[in-house]
């Protein structure tokens, strides 16, 4: 029995109930030390990911690989950031509890179980262990109305995709006979495998995965769970979940349903282009910088799909070079939004920033470098994950999605830049109030990867060539 | 190693960035802060300056390929390399980079108050951009060098223009995005085509001709945008009327150039059966260009949006000059951008001097400016008729060859194009009547001094230069003979190739 392969996935989950007894045994405030722990936990999750070797295991229910182990870093490298920003807003909002580290914590194992998933069942463990903890995070300013407003807007949703997800589930088990990868492929790989029952079903898999990463036609909750929950959280949802059901994406429809590829491709294509354009015209007329993100999210969803719906090798390195960026990107600016503070108030407005670049020139220069990367303009991180897309779909002989997706990314543009003329050209406002420092670390570091991608991206982009061949394989 | 003996061009590229890491390190109070990187930027600027000229020292014009080159791979696996070198068409153009950046500098040295530590930054980023985008030998490169312009430009026009200066921003911005990420798809089409993004690789390969229509399409939709061309250059006096000073000579100076260069580097060598296909429809968006922009031109009573149309005009001849495919017209464009770059520059300075003075560029707020500027009236006297094209003047030469390639083609170009350079005597002198002669009827005008020793340091060099190329014009055109030569020759090459496919197909 190879249990060693899953052993990142336990030593976080013994972590975070040991964090949690440490919690509640603890007689003062455990918030300082739970997040240090937790941030520990993932620190030492990183390096069990790095160590474990490829393999199966648990009687092929769980799969380790160069694609699970580029998600894995990733989703860590996410949720230690947003972890890092929630430190004092939770303790500025009168939220700071222990139990939050330790939700974000178990949320972090349903991901990386989610991404290790080499069984539909697997998948569907992983995926509810995620939401459940996402739900109760979303709630966690629990006087606040809007937070719990838009838990409970995620968790109806949510529960109703979950629904799909598993109805789906159960039809391609009735019709396929299996519910491993494995199996399924080869079931597939079989003239004439897909009987029409196994479509549908496929189709309701995919159904329940996009609402995951909130592309169109699942996006609804979206911009109300980024407006409602408290910010941290906020950076949460936009970063690890939306790697982990783009990774799941990315595995479900290559590995068991490869060889469905022309069945499934027009599919992916509407649900990206559907949320390129939505993203780019329903941002415009936003004010709520939060609000804003989550349509620019959807927008961004919708270029990461573009490699999967080119169904090559390509395809599939770009989509996760643009995920690497995006995570780095939104966290970045993100960590500007917790910012957003004047006299102890925490404010949202877009034209709250007003003239930033002469109040606090430093915060404004950050928030330039990220809006910019944003609207893919070189040499700039978020130029390269559009790169690569584009490059991919090109070679895929998609015009049409190419095209529409760069004349999207013009209209995306007009709204990130719409935000660098409030802060750099609008008569200022008062000045904010003096950044965290944790805060001014995580913009810094972000910052910096931001600009200078263009130097050190030769190994990320071999990483995830490196990954996307493993589907491939 | 190349003929300088170190790495020059990577030298002249990243410089700049150097300047303005010390600029934003710069600590104190705000006057120090303002005084120290307008130095700062000025001594920069300055020294990329003196070591780009060992470009023009040790060029040598009788080389048609690329010098100075640096090579080094940057990710070998997708065939990118970091590729920087210059030849005949681009060595030039980056001496007019390197030039007009310290006589901005010097430009915006009183007349920006705020924000002098982000100006200074924004300028030598764009001297970076715009160096960069000349030198770069790598197509990837070379659209990161081209777009990354955009930001500080963005950002230049955005915050130190004038009262309609975010609809300027903006529109500059997004049509310049918009025409830029089709070229970025049409990149992307070559490198899957031929699996090399190496520029000089890539003009000794062939593409089909099925491919090359949509790919000219794609590259006209954004080096149109950038020239500018009729019906797309509407953003150009919108944000020429706005920028600052400085901002506007960047902007006419070397920006307008990119969509040129494109033509030349790109357009023309690489898709030959295209630009020789698609040669009617450009003669006609050029001489539309030429005609309909100088009309406009003179019904304007804006001094900057007058210069701004002006320069679409001119650049309608560099549009005609480059699509006839020989020798005369392929130098004429080639020099008609290079004068265009100093003569239009200087003439949005002669702006900035008394925008300066009065805080409007509106003709009919001046009137009768020589009793109190005579120095001045010369100065603009002298830019305006190098702008008309007044032999001895770098205009004339640019025009005359043009007219002369054209006239190989088609009399009626040559004719129509040609007409460009009687409206502009019009248009440029009434504006000059205006603005200059005359008695003074406005009050506030009376009290304006000359111009500054400052402003004459500023004017000096582009005098000096205007002359030179209108009376020794071929101490320039020496540089880029070979090249152009062998452009031509290889579209002679390309179209003899493409008829004797055709024959071989026919029969």
């Amino acid at each position: 029995m190879n249990w060693q392969i899953a052993l990142p996935e336990i030593v976080l989950a013994l972590c975070g109930m040991a964090i949690l007894l440490f919690g509640v045994l603890y007689r003062r405030d455990a918030s300082v030390p739970c997040n240090m722990l937790t941030l520990g936990a993932f620190l030492i999750a990183a390096f069990l990911v790095l160590s474990t070797p490829d393999g199966s295991g648990y009687g092929g229910l769980f799969v380790v690989d160069a694609f699970s182990r580029f998600v894995k870093i990733l989703i860590l490298a996410g949720a230690a950031l947003a972890l890092m920003l929630s430190f004092d807003y939770n303790r500025h909002e009168g939220i700071a509890r222990f139990e939050f580290p330790v939700l974000i914590l178990f949320a972090v194992v349903g991901m990386m179980t989610m991404v290790s998933a080499a069984n539909l069942m697997t998948l569907y463990l992983g995926l509810e262990l995620q939401l459940i903890s996402l739900y109760v995070v979303t709630a966690f300013n629990r006087t606040a109305i809007r937070s719990s407003e838009a838990a409970l807007k995620y968790f109806v949703l949510g529960a109703l995709a979950s629904g799909l997800l598993l109805y789906g589930i159960s039809l391609v088990y009735g019709f396929a006979g299996s519910t491993s990868f494995a199996a399924l492929a080869s079931a597939l790989s079989a003239p004439g495998g897909a009987s029409p029952g196994l479509v549908v079903g496929i189709v309701f898999v995919i159904a329940g995965l996009v609402f995951e990463v909130s592309a169109v036609p699942f996006h609804m909750w979206t911009p109300d769970v980024y407006e409602g929950a408290p910010t941290p959280v906020t950076v949460f949802i936009g970063t690890a979940p939306k790697v982990a059901g783009m990774a799941l994406l990315l595995r479900t429809l290559s590995t068991p349903f490869g060889h469905l590829s022309p069945d499934w491709r027009l599919l992916i294509e509407l649900v990206s282009l559907g949320s390129m354009i939505l993203g780019a015209l329903a941002a415009i007329g936003q004010t709520n910088f939060k609000r804003l993100m989550a349509y620019s999210a959807i927008g961004h969803m919708g270029y990461t799909l573009i490699g999967l719906a080119a169904g090559t090798e390509a395809g599939l390195r770009g989509a996760l070079i643009y995920l690497v960026v995006y995570v780095f990107m939104n966290v970045g600016i993100f960590a500007g939004i917790i910012a957003m503070r004047r006299q102890g108030r925490v404010f949202e407005q877009i034209a709250d920033l007003a003239g930033l670049a002469r109040t606090d020139p430093a915060l404004a220069l950050a928030f330039a470098v990220f809006l910019f990367s944003m609207a893919g303009i070189p040499p700039l991180a978020g130029f390269f994950g559009k790169l690569y897309v584009f490059l991919a779909a090109v070679q895929a002989g998609m015009w049409t999605l190419a095209i529409i997706g760069v004349l999207t990314s013009v209209v995306g543009a007009y709204y990130y830049i719409r935000i660098v003329k409030v802060m750099f050209m609008d008569a200022p406002a008062p000045a904010i109030d003096q950044r965290p420092a944790m805060v001014s670390f995580v913009a810094a570091a972000t910052g910096l990867f931001t600009v200078f991608f263009v130097l050190f991206s030769a190994p990320i982009v071999a990483a995830a060539q490196a990954a996307a061949q493993v589907l491939f394989g | 190693m190349n003929a300088a003996g170190f790495p020059i061009l990577s030298l002249v590229t990243w410089l700049p960035l150097v300047g303005g890491a010390i600029i934003l390190s710069i600590r104190g109070d705000a006057e120090a802060v303002a005084r120290n990187a307008r130095w700062a930027a000025l001594w920069t600027s300055l020294i990329v300056f003196g070591l780009s000229l060992v470009l023009w020292v040790k060029f040598n014009p009788s080389d048609p390929g690329f010098q100075f080159v640096e090579n080094v791979p940057w990710m070998p696996e997708y065939g990118l390399t970091y590729h920087l070198g210059v030849d005949g068409i681009s060595v030039l153009f980056v001496l007019l980079s390197t030039a007009l950046t310290p006589i901005c500098v010097l430009a915006s040295w009183e007349i920006i108050k705020y924000q002098v530590r982000e100006y200074m930054l924004a300028f030598l980023i764009l001297e970076t951009m715009m160096v960069g985008t000349f030198c770069s030998l790598d197509f990837i490169i070379f659209y990161m060098f081209f777009e990354g312009t955009l930001i500080p430009m963005y950002l230049i026009i955005g915050v130190w223009g004038g009262p309609r200066r975010i609809y300027s921003a903006f529109k500059f911005f997004l049509f310049t995005l918009a025409g830029s990420v089709l070229l970025l798809l049409a990149i992307l089409a070559v490198w899957y085509q031929t699996g090399t993004m190496d520029i000089a690789t890539l003009l000794h390969t062939k593409l089909p001709a099925s491919m090359q229509i949509w790919l000219f399409l794609a590259f006209l939709a954004s080096f149109a945008v950038k020239l500018p061309m009729w019906p797309v250059h509407t953003w150009l006096p919108d944000a020429h009327v706005e920028a600052p000073t400085a901002g506007s000579v960047m902007l006419a100076g070397v920006l307008l150039k990119f969509g040129g260069y494109g033509f030349l580097r790109f357009s023309v060598p690489l898709l030959p059966v295209a630009s020789a296909t698609l040669a009617p429809l450009m003669f006609a968006l050029g001489v539309m260009a030429v005609i309909y922009t100088s009309f406009v031109a003179l019904a304007q009573d804006d001094m900057k949006k007058l210069i701004a149309y002006s320069s679409v005009a001119h650049m309608g001849l560099v549009t005609i000059g480059t699509f006839t495919f020989n020798e005369q017209g392929l130098q004429g464009a080639m020099f008609q951008m290079l004068s265009h770059g100093v003569v239009s520059a200087a003439l949005f300075l002669c702006v900035g001097v008394v925008y300066d003075r009065l805080h409007t560029h509106e003709i009919d707020r001046f009137g009768g400016l020589i009793d109190r500027m005579p120095f001045y009236a010369l100065i603009l006297m002298f830019f305006s008729l190098a702008s008309v094209g007044l032999p001895g003047t770098s205009g004339f030469v640019g025009e005359i060859l043009v007219m002369i390639g054209a006239l190989q083609v088609n009399f009626w170009l040559a004719l129509l194009g040609g007409t460009g350079m009687i409206l502009s005597v019009g248009y440029m002198l009434y504006m000059y009547r205006r603005v200059i002669f005359g008695t003074i009827v406005h009050a506030e005008l009376k009290n304006f001094l000359d111009l500054s020793p400052r402003e004459v340091a500023v004017f000096a060099p582009l005098v000096v230069l205007t002359l030179w190329m209108g009376i020794y014009p071929s101490s320039f055109t020496s540089f880029w003979a070979a090249s152009i030569g062998q452009i031509v020759q290889n579209h002679q090459m390309a179209m003899l190739h493409g008829v004797h496919l055709a024959g071989m197909l026919a029969r």
